[in-house]
């Protein structure tokens, strides 16, 4: 991979910015505590049996994920809703905004949606003069900023008290107020009206439920299920592999998600929502539609060694314990979705050499498939997608490390290549140098350089040592 | 009386840079009665290869060292990392190679070897001074080595153990990531001094020399006289 892909001085932006880093640093290192305290042996004793059992549910749904979304369709027209199979984005603003049109919707309020993120929905409303208006705080706070999320669950995670008050001074009006609290009543009492007002309601969805027909939300702030009661018209939006074959299989994804991503055992809110209101209901929609997207799913499902990439239930706990994520945030992800899941979907949604550098971006540190509630192997996937980015890669890389396994299965040349660079390596009295001009030159020793002293090859290899001491030679 | 022979798998990066690593670590296995043997074949795992998306060059080495240690009952290395490649990812790589597929059993990380197959945890040394243990990445989570070097660096003599709230927080080091992105592997490097710092320790010890190297290149370039020594070192200190 040539260097130049990487996008150092967005990153060095990031890394720059001292308010950013403790936002980050603050924020995450919060969630890591809740979480870990949520799923300890005292709190969650099977919480090892519960990953196992939701990557097997998982695989099992999306290896049939053809049989259990026929059956969630009938499921769901049985309860008098209605399914919309959507290939593209193009296709969901399609069918919005026609049903707009035909029941005379101007306003349509959003709860929280990563999948609608992840086709420029409501860019595509706007576009037509429909009015989208996000009603989950968070992604209230960055519409008003023209931003996209910054975390999958966190969306304004970056975002401190005194730049939400700017920001709502600036855009409604309001006094400054840095009491979280009382932005948190601005923003109600703003939203209130909206709900009302509203023609449809979008959600997503965290879980369908193909044996019941169900859409399945969680939430805390209620916006959610505001949005699916309030408006006429509820239309759910679900990536397809949102999919579990039965009611009995959620609590096992319940006990995992609140808790891996927020460290509560539940979510404030959890609906199951499955069909418009019945006669004799007091509420609900009047009618009730889930857009089933696919929007390159189906690709992913089609590579079965890295099909698990679609088992993931957005909890975001991978970005939390993630230590680039930590230090390079969301924003330098390309792509919605950041963090590692990020530099695992991305490349495949978007062709491995859109962003070459992106599974990259890694220590291999493997912090990400320790917590992630499915395990989801992404060290692996990671590591996987640097084999496939095969032809971006620049010459000299290829033939340094052709060079070395061609060295590396000839012994004899490997440990004379070895006392040569020994005998080359320039020399220092304790063993560290801080600069090394002739080094330099190459752009491995001018990185590891520019923030850290470099170690020189010892006179005597352990190789030599092991020889000297077979011919009984000195050893100390 | 020897216990047994163990073929020592001395990493490149030790062989090269380190050698008093691997010097120590043989030292602390004859001390324990094993007959260690250095096989003079053998180069490299290939980590630094199939990292960077090179499997048919790590496949190469893999294939390599299949060929080295083909007979050897117990193959000890000082590196978590290293470990995990050879026990792990070689069987990935050569998925129809019924040797590849076997190297779990007989392959240990130097202090899963002391304490699992040695099964000592005394092994007679003496150290001054407080320490903190930093867990190297592939040491912790893919060998789940945890307990075993803390229960080691408990029994030397004079030395005392202080953990870093950030233990298992990545080092930064992550192999060819530490020049691909260089500015957020030294960020990272940071944030791990910074925990290091705060328990007052003057000397770092690990499984991994590779995180040592960044620990150290870091501190230096901050001033910082912080000594960093691989586990086995310390063991074989006396």
């Amino acid at each position: 991979m040539s260097e130049s892909f990487v996008p150092v001085e967005h990153l060095r932006g990031a890394l720059a910015d001292q308010r950013l880093q403790s936002a980050i640093y603050a924020a995450t290192g919060r969630l890591i505590e809740k979480r870990a305290g949520a799923v300890s042996a005292e709190a969650l004793p099977d919480y090892q049996q519960l990953r196992e059992q939701a990557h097997r549910v998982k695989r099992h749904a999306l290896d049939n994920l053809d049989t259990y979304l026929e059956q969630l369709e009938e499921n769901i027209i049985a309860h008098g809703g209605r399914v919309i199979w959507c290939a593209t984005g193009a296709e969901v603003a399609d069918f919005i905004l026609n049903l707009a049109k035909l029941r005379g919707a101007n306003l349509i309020v959003k709860s929280k949606s990563m999948t609608t993120e992840e086709i420029d929905l409501n860019e595509r409303l706007e576009h037509h003069r429909l009015e989208a208006v996000e009603t989950d705080l968070g992604e209230y706070i960055l519409q008003l900023a023209h931003e996209r999320p910054y975390h999958i669950v966190a969306p304004a995670l970056h975002k401190t008290r005194y730049e939400v008050a700017d920001l709502f001074t600036a855009r409604l009006g309001v006094e400054r107020d840095l009491v979280i609290e009382n932005q948190t009543l601005t923003a109600r009492r703003v939203l209130r009206e909206r709900f009302l007002a509203a023609g449809i309601g979008i959600t997503g969805a965290n879980f369908l439920v193909a044996d019941s027909g169900a859409v399945v939300v969680v939430e805390n702030e209620g916006n959610a299920r505001l949005t699916s009661s309030a408006p006429p018209v509820h239309i759910a939006i679900a990536g397809i592999e949102k999919i579990i074959p039965r009611a009995q299989d959620l609590p096992v994804f319940l006990k995992l998600l609140g808790r891996s991503a927020t460290g509560q055992p539940l979510t404030v809110y959890t609906s199951f929502l499955s069909g418009p209101r019945r006669p004799g209901e007091m509420d609900g929609p009047e009618e009730f539609y889930v857009v089933l997207l696919d929007n390159g799913r189906t690709k992913l499902l089609a590579d079965a060694d890295k099909r698990e990439s679609l088992y993931c239930i957005r909890c975001g706990a991978c970005l939390n314990h993630c230590p680039v994520y930590r230090k390079i945030g969301g924003h330098n992800y390309p792509g919605t979705y950041s963090g590692p899941i990020g530099a695992i979907i991305t490349p495949q949604y978007a062709g491995v050499l859109k962003h070459p550098w992106l599974p990259f971006a890694s220590s291999l540190c493997g912090a990400c498939a320790e917590v992630c509630p499915v395990k989801i192997d992404i060290p692996r996937l990671l590591l996987t997608l640097r084999r496939d980015i095969a032809r971006s890669r620049s010459w000299t890389e290829r033939l340094a490390f052709g060079a070395f396994a061609w060295l590396g299965t000839h012994p004899r040349l490997y440990s004379l290549a070895g006392s040569i660079a020994a005998r080359l390596a320039p020399r220092a009295k304790d063993g560290w140098l801080r600069r090394a001009p002739f080094l330099s030159r190459f752009g491995v020793f001018r990185k590891w350089l520019s923030q850290r002293d470099i170690p020189v090859p010892a006179r005597r290899s352990f190789r030599k040592y092991w020889r000297d001491r077979a011919k009984g030679a000195p050893t100390a | 009386m020897t216990r047994g022979r163990v073929a020592v798998f001395v990493t490149c990066v030790v062989d090269q840079v380190f050698p008093a690593v691997g010097i120590a670590m043989t030292e602390v296995l004859q001390r324990l009665g094993y007959a260690a043997e250095f096989r003079e074949r053998q180069t490299c795992c290939g980590q630094p290869a199939f990292n960077t998306g090179y499997w048919d060059e790590a496949r190469r080495l893999a294939r390599h060292f299949l060929e080295v240690f083909h007979d050897a009952e117990y193959i000890v290395i000082p590196s978590g990392s290293c470990t995990s490649m050879v026990a792990h990812h070689f069987a990935q790589l050569l998925p129809n190679n019924p040797a590849a597929q076997q190297l779990a059993s007989r392959t240990w990380e130097f202090s899963k070897f002391l304490i699992e197959v040695a099964k000592v945890e005394d092994v007679g040394a003496r150290f001054e001074g407080p320490v903190t243990y930093h867990d190297s990445c592939h040491a912790l989570r893919e060998l789940h080595v945890h307990d075993g070097p803390r229960r080691l660096l408990a029994r030397v003599r004079g030395l005392e153990l202080r953990e870093m709230d950030a233990a298992a927080e990545c080092c930064g080091f992550g192999g060819t990531f530490s020049v691909k992105f260089a500015d957020v592997s030294c960020a990272m490097a940071r944030t791990k001094i910074d925990s290091i710092l705060r328990t007052k320790a003057d000397t770092v010890v690990s499984a991994d020399s590779s995180c040592l190297m960044q620990l150290q290149g870091a501190m230096r370039r901050a001033g910082l006289g912080i000594r960093t020594m691989h586990l086995a070192e310390v063991l074989a200190s006396q």
